[in-house]
């Protein structure tokens, strides 16, 4: 039950009720994120309840509907505590007899345990699953003891004490004095110093000031914006307020993309929460200082994930960005002075203050201090959200955590930092990750989505695939980003269907340095990274596609042919009847033929062969 | 177009122009698409003149200014997605329903979309069909979830 909470001493009373209230002695923990809701969570969540009830557990065994984990690959994740016992891949069926067994007896079901990729052991504790122990999960570990409809749970781990502090007593100028001391820096991909800005949005004149949280995470391949609002809501609201607090702002607007509804839903219901508990409104905790959040969802734009296109989209406006030789901390959102962070930005504030910016600053490396969240994604076993100290060599993000290669083809790359950030090779995977080197070798930490390649990933593609990206989603103000990319565009495109000359190389790189140079924003002055950094580290692969006329992977359609060898082929009809296209034809014991000009050469047909009849020259 | 949703999506927000996008979001969910008549109303009545309604109806994805599909199939193309094979989910659809992206079958049951991203990242390639996600997806898989929606609209039609 919600009771306002007017004073300090009435959130520290709440707060110590709620770290000593009585638990039930047995916790099931499911993850209900968007990834674990895609595998049918809700379902599995459901079907535990009704059978504890009808087991008559209902009052001894507490269940816990959380956020995202990070494990995603593996959801539905069911964990039961105190035992920590993990199960993945949980159905609905699966449940009455984790509650008969484990749950009454304590017995574990064996065929639900995890099966580490790499030792092919089965793991029973969620502590010694690898891909969790390498990590340093400090702000995931909190998405896990959360219930995020429940501002309780966020109370029992300390939640708004930070608040608390800062609203009891410290000046604004000792807050961002903190977070300067911390080395904070910009989780969005800039990696600006969060304390300078907090400082000019400060000093700026303006009587009305603005916070705001970019969740806009446009990044394709990145998802720990969305993993950290959705499960843990209110770490961003305290952020928020303590920042508000330090730069003297009264409103505040968190930015999340439609395509993110949960993430909308679990932010308005937390909203909604710390209004009626009085940590949000008029008069704070009875410190003087007032704040409201106002939650805008994003019309499928990436080009607002950009600071100005952003408050230009907040204002009702088409999202274009504008030249930023007056920073948004002077003349943001209506021309008042607005800062604007990153949800894990604001996320990490109620901890620093809590620990002290020492602490923070201990963990990390060469200017890049605290951890990072990154989604590893791709060509790798073990995919999911992973929390890393700055500074931890790639190799042990791709290979310990993630367990190396899917399906056992090798690795060749990782591409951080989404359309704005590069693809590095496997013989850099020994670099540090942290802010500054990933800028040195041609990348960048970006917002921290880390899509893993392999050999059967064509370079060229990628690069193509991330320009033709941008080119859909440049909003088209400057010359140099409209016009830039279109043109890089069609070399790509040439160069893919084997129309490609040698000198468009040199065409490519010369146009992306003037696009670096001459664009209006961060999406035209970076657009260039993917081809960039692929034809620093993968040259030979664009050689092959334009002296060779081929596609070294057998991705770039073009180039490529499908073709069946009739002495393998058993006729099944897998294939024709697999075929989107229509292209192959046969009859029963009638060795099948694929019609070249009718194929789309999507590849379809070689997934579904059975006896590898299908190969791809 | 129903006029009494229109009237409670505008309410407390009239003379508001900085609404001009949630609003309009709030259209298109409640109609599928932002019909003309309703870019007239709310240029209206949040004191927004027409061409930057539909500037703003037009500028961002998330609105469709067409009558989609009474289904809608919207195919992830994420970098993530992408390796896994998301451009085969593309196909698969492409020659089943015979559409291009953007466009809705003739019986006007499907539409067929690309998003760049769902943040569903560790689970592709991944579908959503009307709104539920389906992660791990196959070209097979996805013809059979065309082929389950076509048979329920079927029996619907026979009971009717």
């Amino acid at each position: 039950m919600s009771v306002k909470l007017k004073t300090l001493a009435d959130l520290n009373r709440v707060r110590a009720s709620s770290q000593t209230k009585k638990t039930k002695p047995t916790t099931v923990t499911m993850c209900c994120g968007t990834g674990c809701q895609a595998s049918k969570s809700q379902r599995v969540a459901e079907a535990m309840k009704s059978a504890l009830a009808s087991a008559g557990l209902a009052n001894s065994v507490e269940v816990r509907l959380t956020g995202c984990h990070g494990f995603c690959e593996q959801g539905p994740i069911v964990v039961i505590d105190p035992a920590n016992i993990l199960y993945r891949h949980v159905t609905p069926e699966d449940v009455p007899e984790v509650v008969n067994k484990t749950i009454r007896t304590g017995e574990v079901v064996d065929r639900l345990l995890y099966t580490d990729p790499v030792s092919g052991r089965k793991i029973v504790k969620e502590s010694e699953i690898p891909f969790y122990q390498a990590q340093d999960r400090i702000l995931l570990s909190q998405n896990r003891q959360v219930d995020p409809a429940h501002i309780e749970d966020y109370f029992a781990i300390g939640g708004y004490s930070a608040a608390a502090k800062v609203l009891g007593g410290m000046l604004p100028e000792a807050i961002i004095e903190e977070i300067k001391k911390s080395g904070l820096r910009g989780r969005g991909g800039g990696g600006f110093p969060t304390g300078r800005k907090w400082e000019q949005c400060r000093t700026a004149d303006g009587d009305e000031k603005f916070v705001i949280c970019n969740a806009d995470e446009g990044d394709p391949g990145a998802y720990m914006d969305r993993s950290v609002l959705e499960g843990n809501p209110h770490a961003i609201l305290e952020g928020m307020l303590i920042g508000s607090y330090a730069m003297g702002a009264n409103q505040g607007y968190i930015y999340v993309r439609k395509e993110y509804p949960l993430a909308v839903q679990n932010t308005r219901k937390a909203i909604e929460q710390a209004r009626e508990w009085g940590l949000l409104g008029e008069n704070i905790l009875g410190s003087g200082h007032s704040f409201d959040v106002e939650v805008a969802r994003g019309a499928g734009a990436f080009v607002c994930g950009e600071s100005t296109a952003l408050m230009s989209s907040l204002e009702g406006k088409v999202g274009e960005p504008r030249p930023k030789d007056v920073h948004t901390v002077k003349d943001g959102l209506w021309h008042k002075p607005s800062c604007l962070n990153n949800v894990e930005t604001w996320a990490n504030v109620p901890m620093i203050i809590n620990n002290g910016a020492a602490w923070f600053a201990a963990k990390g490396s060469n200017g890049s201090t605290g951890t990072k969240i990154f989604a590893l994604t791709g060509r790798v076993k073990n995919t999911g959200l992973v929390e890393v100290a700055m500074g931890t060599p790639l190799r042990k993000i791709v290979h310990d955590i993630g367990g190396g290669a899917y399906n056992g083809v090798a690795i060749k790359a990782v591409q951080t930092g989404g359309p704005s950030g590069g693809c590095l090779p496997a013989d850099k995977f020994d670099l540090p990750v942290d802010f500054d080197t990933l800028a040195a070798a041609g990348s960048m930490v970006g917002s921290g989505g880390m899509v893993v390649m392999d050999e059967h990933t064509c370079m060229v593609d990628v690069a193509k695939y991330f320009l033709a990206f941008l080119q859909d989603e440049s909003c088209g103000k400057c010359v140099p980003c409209r016009l830039g990319l279109e043109r890089m565009l069609e070399i790509l495109t040439d160069i893919t269907e084997g129309r490609g000359r040698p000198e468009q190389l040199e065409l490519l790189a010369d146009l992306g340095e003037t696009m670096a140079q001459t664009s209006l924003c961060a999406l035209g002055k970076t657009a260039a990274n993917p081809v960039l950094s692929t034809l620093r580290y993968f040259r030979k692969e664009y050689e092959a596609h334009i002296d060779g006329k081929s596609c070294p992977a057998g991705v770039c359609r073009e180039l490529i042919r499908y073709e069946i060898d009739p002495e393998v082929c058993t006729a099944c009809g897998a294939c024709l009847k697999a075929c989107p296209h229509k292209a192959i034809s046969g009859k029963a014991k009638q060795p099948h033929t694929i019609d070249q000009d009718a194929c789309a050469k999507c590849g379809i047909c070689k997934d579904v062969c059975k006896f590898n009849a299908i190969s791809v020259c | 177009m129903s006029n009494e949703v229109l009237e409670k999506i505008l309410k407390n927000r009239r003379s508001q122009p900085q609404q001009l996008v949630e609003v309009l979001q709030d259209v298109q969910e409640a109609f599928g698409y932002v019909p003309q008549e309703a870019m007239t109303t709310v240029s209206r009545e949040l004191g927004v003149p027409l061409i930057e309604v539909s500037r703003v109806a037009h500028f961002y994805k998330a609105f469709s200014l067409k009558p989609r599909g009474k289904h809608v199939v919207t195919v992830c193309l994420g970098t993530a997605c992408h390796v896994r094979g998301a451009p085969r989910m593309l196909d698969q659809v492409k020659g089943e329903l015979e559409i291009e992206p953007g466009e809705t079958t003739e019986d006007r049951m499907f539409t067929l979309e690309r998003v760049n991203c769902l943040g569903a990242c560790a689970l592709g390639p991944v579908v959503v069909l009307d709104g539920e996600y389906h992660p791990k997806m196959t070209p097979h898989k996805l013809r059979e979830l065309i082929e389950s929606v076509y048979a329920a609209e079927k029996e619907v039609t026979r009971e009717c």
